[in-house]
């Protein structure tokens, strides 16, 4: 028996360890500093300075606000459900984290002789995988409304639940148009496949914009933040939360918009590959390609962080009513038609463009 | 006993325990918590089984989506331990009789069926990566496929016209 438990490799084991404790860092830290970016873009929007005291432009400002979350008195309320109540906030984290792990950061490194593909899971099912995921982050929302015993709070869970519900119906719809195209569902082939030939944008644009719209609506930004409607619903479903328990809940949203980011540039804006560039004629730079491949990856993704906020800051709030329709009634047919047109050209193309 | 063989036990021990815990929580939101639970240790079957396309999809479709949409009228209804009723002592009698009678029936079927000597497939088997079953579903089986789509069809039609009244 322990001869079969120990025939795993070794290596492979602390590679991979190795790179899940730095993509986990990697998404915290740019989390953390995501609120420092937003303070900063909100305050360049509104004409004003944003935070600028805590070290050299404020870039201290993240460690601050920790560190005031940290040392708050925490508080449960006593008619809540004390388990759940401390489940919700840990189930959204842990939601948000998972979805890393079958995003290709990057082509494979060679260390030591070793070849290090930088993709935790290579799965074959794996975008279908980062949908499984991000529709259990809504049990963070829904378990945290209902654990606290406020009617607010709850209402506001169901809210949250309901729009993530009808968000991911449009998302997969236009998601199925993408698929047909590449033919696969393994991130790393979907990549691939755009190093080799066009963006897959070109092809799809409308189907990106449904993408964009709903990935909006599923990390609750505004115009969509309606389960956190202040003016509504006093503070949506986290009211009962202080201290860290509420940070989590905030640092979540903030991974989950990092993480839609990263997939929104991994399927329809090449992924890893350099733009205007031809990354074959480049092999021979070894491991610099690999770190340049990276950060071109991560600099799509910053591109699409500040739009992100440009929308925050630019759009007012939907009504839940129009929430709604703009989902049922405008979204879900038009990602309809993107997916019967993109069939039935991809139908032609197969058969040669005859009728 | 193997890795997957140790992972087989501590998936069945999970389905096993988190449905015994449905039946018994007294809260439904506990109930509802505990099944999905249950169904993530079926996922995880279904992937021991190298059928990692059926075991997502359980996930998306009845973690994701059906369990929500429970624990959603379950909170809605405020069902707590005090204010469920207290069913009457002949109510509970004829439950658990009826509930035994299902069990000698269960028993004495598996008894008869060709099963003991079987072992699951354990990693091995392609019919349930995506590719295949895809050219399955819609080469030999498709004449119940479509059947089924328009059962569902229909399905979301009558949600559509009791929901409009």
């Amino acid at each position: 028996m322990h001869s079969a438990l120990l025939a795993i490799d070794l290596f492979l084991v602390i590679e991979k360890l190795v790179l899940i404790v730095g993509i986990v860092s990697i998404s915290l830290v740019i989390a953390m500093y995501e609120t420092y970016a937003e303070r900063k873009v909100a305050a360049f929007i509104q004409d004003r300075r944003g935070p600028n005291r805590a070290g050299p432009f404020g870039i201290l400002q993240p460690l601050a606000d920790g560190l005031k979350l940290f040392m708050k008195e925490e508080i449960i309320p006593n008619t809540s459900n004390r388990f759940l109540f401390i489940l919700g906030p840990c189930l959204a984290m842990l939601a948000a984290m998972m979805t890393s792990a079958v995003i290709p950061w990057g082509g494979t490194l060679n260390v030591f002789g070793r070849e290090v593909n930088l993709q935790i899971a290579d799965i074959n099912i794996g975008i279908l995988y980062v949908f499984g995921v991000v529709s259990m982050g809504v049990y963070g929302i829904m378990i945290g409304g209902w654990a606290s015993n406020n009617k607010f709070s709850l209402m506001a869970a169901l809210r949250g639940a309901s729009q993530v519900i009808s968000y991911e119906l449009p998302m997969g719809l236009s998601l199925i148009a993408l698929l047909m195209l590449t033919g696969s569902l393994k991130m790393s082939e979907i990549v691939g496949q755009q190093i080799d030939s066009w963006y897959n944008v070109l092809y799809q644009p409308l189907g990106f914009f449904i993408f964009l719209v709903c990935a909006f609506a599923e990390c609750n930004r505004t115009p969509f933040d309606l389960p956190e409607a202040e003016n509504e619903l006093n503070f949506g479903y986290h009211q009962e939360y202080s201290s860290m328990k509420l940070g989590f809940y905030l640092f979540a949203e903030y991974i989950n918009m990092f993480i839609s980011s990263v997939v929104m540039a991994t399927l329809f804006w090449g992924g890893y590959d350099i733009p205007f560039v031809n990354d074959a004629s480049l092999t021979g730079m070894g491991n610099w390609l690999v770190l340049l491949q990276g950060l071109s990856l991560f600099i799509k993704v910053a591109i699409f962080i500040f739009v992100f906020m440009w929308v925050r800051w630019t759009i007012p709030r939907f009504r839940y009513d129009q929430l709604m329709n703009l989902g049922w009634k405008a979204l879900i047919p038009l990602s309809l038609v993107n997916m019967i047109v993109t069939a039935a050209i991809v139908l032609l193309k197969t058969n040669g463009w005859k009728f | 006993m193997d890795i997957s063989q140790v992972l087989f036990y501590a998936l069945s021990a999970m389905a096993l325990g988190s449905a015994i815990m449905v039946v018994i929580s007294r809260n439904p939101v506990h109930s509802v918590l505990w099944l999905i639970i249950t169904f993530f240790a079926i996922s995880g079957h279904y992937i021991l089984m190298n059928a990692q396309f059926l075991g997502i999809v359980n996930l998306i479709v009845y973690a994701g989506a059906i369990m929500v949409l429970f624990l959603f009228v379950i909170m809605l209804m405020n069902l707590n331990a005090e204010t469920e009723p207290q069913k009457n002592k002949w109510l509970k009698l004829a439950g658990v009789v009826a509930g035994g009678c299902l069990l000698l029936v269960l028993v004495a079927a598996l008894k008869q069926a060709e099963v003991k000597g079987k072992v699951a497939m354990l990693e091995t088997g392609d019919i349930g990566l995506i590719r295949n079953l895809g050219k399955a579903l819609f080469t030999d089986f498709v004449v119940p496929f479509e059947i089924s789509s328009i059962l569902f069809l229909s399905a979301m039609v009558g949600a559509v016209v009791i929901g409009k009244k």
